[in-house]
């Protein structure tokens, strides 16, 4: 068959696809573009062009400066407790002990629980009057009265990175766990034979086999921390006084709770430039990781 | 090999029952507060165990009677499962074709990488011009409009999949079918899929997963019972002034069973998926 059918054939395969990407992708990211330049409301009017109007407004507002510090405070933490809960919970699977299969079942269930269920139920275990957590402390007499650990601006964000850690660490150790599997035994004999010690032997000879995998879900879990949505807004919101407002969140209320469209996508494209810039930068990253590893 | 000694072997215990505590508490409390009466969550101290387990909310949630909070909750069931439904059926279709195109072609492979790069994209990024074309349509608050727009999640994601699924299928089978006479789609449906069922199997429930774990569309796009789906309700119950804390963990549990019964049954697929999804480029 000539190469040029097949790839007609193939660009017909791919039809479907790509027009309902450009109907549904395409076309809102070029419209948000073109909205980022007016004034237009949610509902109604159209708006007129203002030029950068909306960029400027935005990006010296107050409220723009704190909500990207708490992001990146929320995305960093987060993802770097996943990171090493996640390492530590895959070296202890690799050993061997009795009922180790049980155990890494049971790693998939909080991986498994939606999103906005995990929420609820930290919003319930942090409840101030009735929460778990406060009674559990108060009964082991770690602390004397009952707190809002959710309604306080200095714990709020704490107790949220609480609850996304323990839904994601699994999965960083699930992906961890496969990496480690793959380290071939006679190396890791070898390294003790030679005298390697605990430490070293971690970090010169399995370490090298956990960067690959580990960086490609630092990236993931890293992307995802930074468009953190759902699981904020279901526990506090983005309060108490906006001390845990996410970026997304704040797009949220621009575009959708006050209903400016032009200013919303002005602001949503600011947080798609963070992004990409962010996976750019890490994807360079991994190449590296990967080639130094390889 | 490594003699392993008695303190190690001990500590290597404890921290798997660390471990085990760690990850099956949250889980567990959710299913007592399901299960406990609403004067035992009120209690203090709390009373961690039930005098008796007390199923009734759980029929609660699960009847259809008129007003109550039942039907609010069993009608975001069904929209949860019809729009899941919906938009993991059309996202495989558009998958398994393109998938196959890229996997076959590699020299359009680039167009996919640019559909897969929409992953970094927040979804805030779309979601005015999204809002104001389903109102345009009249597909807001709307189960097609809302299994319309999950597809820019789930296609993506399962077209990825596939196209590494039927990499794994040598070219050289389907070539012998063709010198036998045998069609594309008559290739496709003697050879190809059969062979790359459990790639489709597997991409279809990642479909689910992320349909019915989908929060932020639902909200914006959906207002009342006639398609608000599942997670929305959760979080309506969650932050509403529901005054029985159990009712809004029964409906947790209700909404994490399908997700967490397809987890576990489909632990290996799901793991080598996640992990090959991860690594493969």
């Amino acid at each position: 068959m000539s190469g040029t059918w097949m790839t007609t054939r193939a660009w017909l395969l791919m039809l479907p696809l790509l027009v309902i990407m450009v109907a549904i992708i395409g076309w809102p990211l070029v419209d948000t573009v073109r909205l980022s330049f007016t004034d237009a409301q949610l509902v109604g009017t159209a708006g007129n062009y203002v030029g950068f109007d909306n960029y400027t407004k935005m990006l010296t507002s107050s409220n723009f400066s704190r909500t990207l510090i708490t992001t990146t405070w929320f995305a960093v933490v987060s993802v770097a407790a996943e990171m090493v809960l996640g390492v530590l919970a895959a070296l202890l699977l690799n050993q061997e002990f009795r009922g180790r299969a049980v155990l890494r079942g049971l790693m998939i269930l909080p991986w498994a629980l939606p999103t906005v269920v995990n929420a609820t139920l930290w919003r319930l275990i942090y409840n101030p009057e009735y929460g778990a957590l406060n009674a559990a402390l108060t009964q082991l007499h770690l602390i004397d009265d009952y707190r809002s650990w959710l309604g306080e601006p200095g714990t709020a964000l704490a107790a949220l990175i609480v609850a996304d850690c323990w839904k994601n660490f699994p999965l960083v150790a699930l992906i961890a766990l496969a990496a480690l599997q793959a380290v071939p035994r006679d190396i890791t004999a070898a390294a003790l034979v030679d005298g390697a010690g605990p430490f070293n032997r971690f970090r010169f000879v399995i370490l090298p086999y956990l960067a690959g995998p580990l960086m490609v879900a630092l990236v993931l879990r890293t992307i995802e921390a930074f468009k953190v949505f759902d699981i904020i807004w279901v526990m506090t919101r983005g309060g108490p006084a906006n001390s845990t407002r996410s970026l997304s969140i704040l797009v949220y209320q621009e575009a959708f709770s006050f209903q400016r469209a032009g200013s919303g996508a002005s602001l949503a494209l600011i947080v798609t430039l963070l992004v990409t810039v962010l996976a750019v930068a890490y994807a360079t990253l991994v190449r590296k990781t990967a080639g130094s590893a390889a | 090999m490594e003699r392993k000694s008695p303190v190690f072997i001990a500590f290597v215990y404890a921290c798997a029952l660390l471990l085990a505590a760690v990850v099956l508490a949250p889980l567990a409390w959710l299913f007592v507060m399901s299960i406990s009466p609403a004067a035992d969550l009120a209690a203090k101290p709390l009373r961690w165990w039930p005098q008796a387990a007390d199923f009734s909310r759980y029929a609660q949630l699960l009847s259809r009677a008129e007003n109550s909070a039942g039907a609010a909750f069993t009608s975001s069931l069904r929209n949860s499962l019809e729009v899941a439904g919906m938009a993991t059926l059309a996202a495989v279709v558009l998958a398994v074709p393109a998938g196959w195109a890229v996997s076959r072609t590699p020299s359009v492979g680039w167009s996919l990488s640019m559909v897969i790069a929409t992953y970094m994209l927040p979804p805030v990024a779309l979601s005015v011009p999204l809002y104001m074309g389903l109102s345009w349509l009249g597909l807001l608050n709307n189960v097609f409009g809302l299994a319309l727009i999950y597809l820019t999640i789930l296609a993506p994601f399962t077209t990825w999949l596939m196209k590494s699924g039927f990499d794994s299928i040598p070219r050289e089978i389907e070539a012998a079918a063709m010198i036998d006479g045998a069609g594309l789609f008559q290739t496709w449906r003697i050879i190809t899929l059969p062979l790359a069922a459990p790639v489709v199997a597997t991409s279809a429930l990642f479909a689910v997963l992320l349909a019915w774990d989908e929060f932020f569309y639902a909200l914006l796009f959906t207002s009342d019972q006639r398609a608000k789906t599942l997670t929305v309700a959760i979080a309506d119950l969650a932050g509403g002034r529901v005054s029985d804390y159990g009712l809004i963990a029964t409906a947790g549990v209700l909404a994490a069973l399908p997700p967490v019964l397809i987890g576990l049954v489909m632990q290996r697929a799901l793991i080598s998926g996640l992990t090959s999804g991860g690594v493969k480029g």
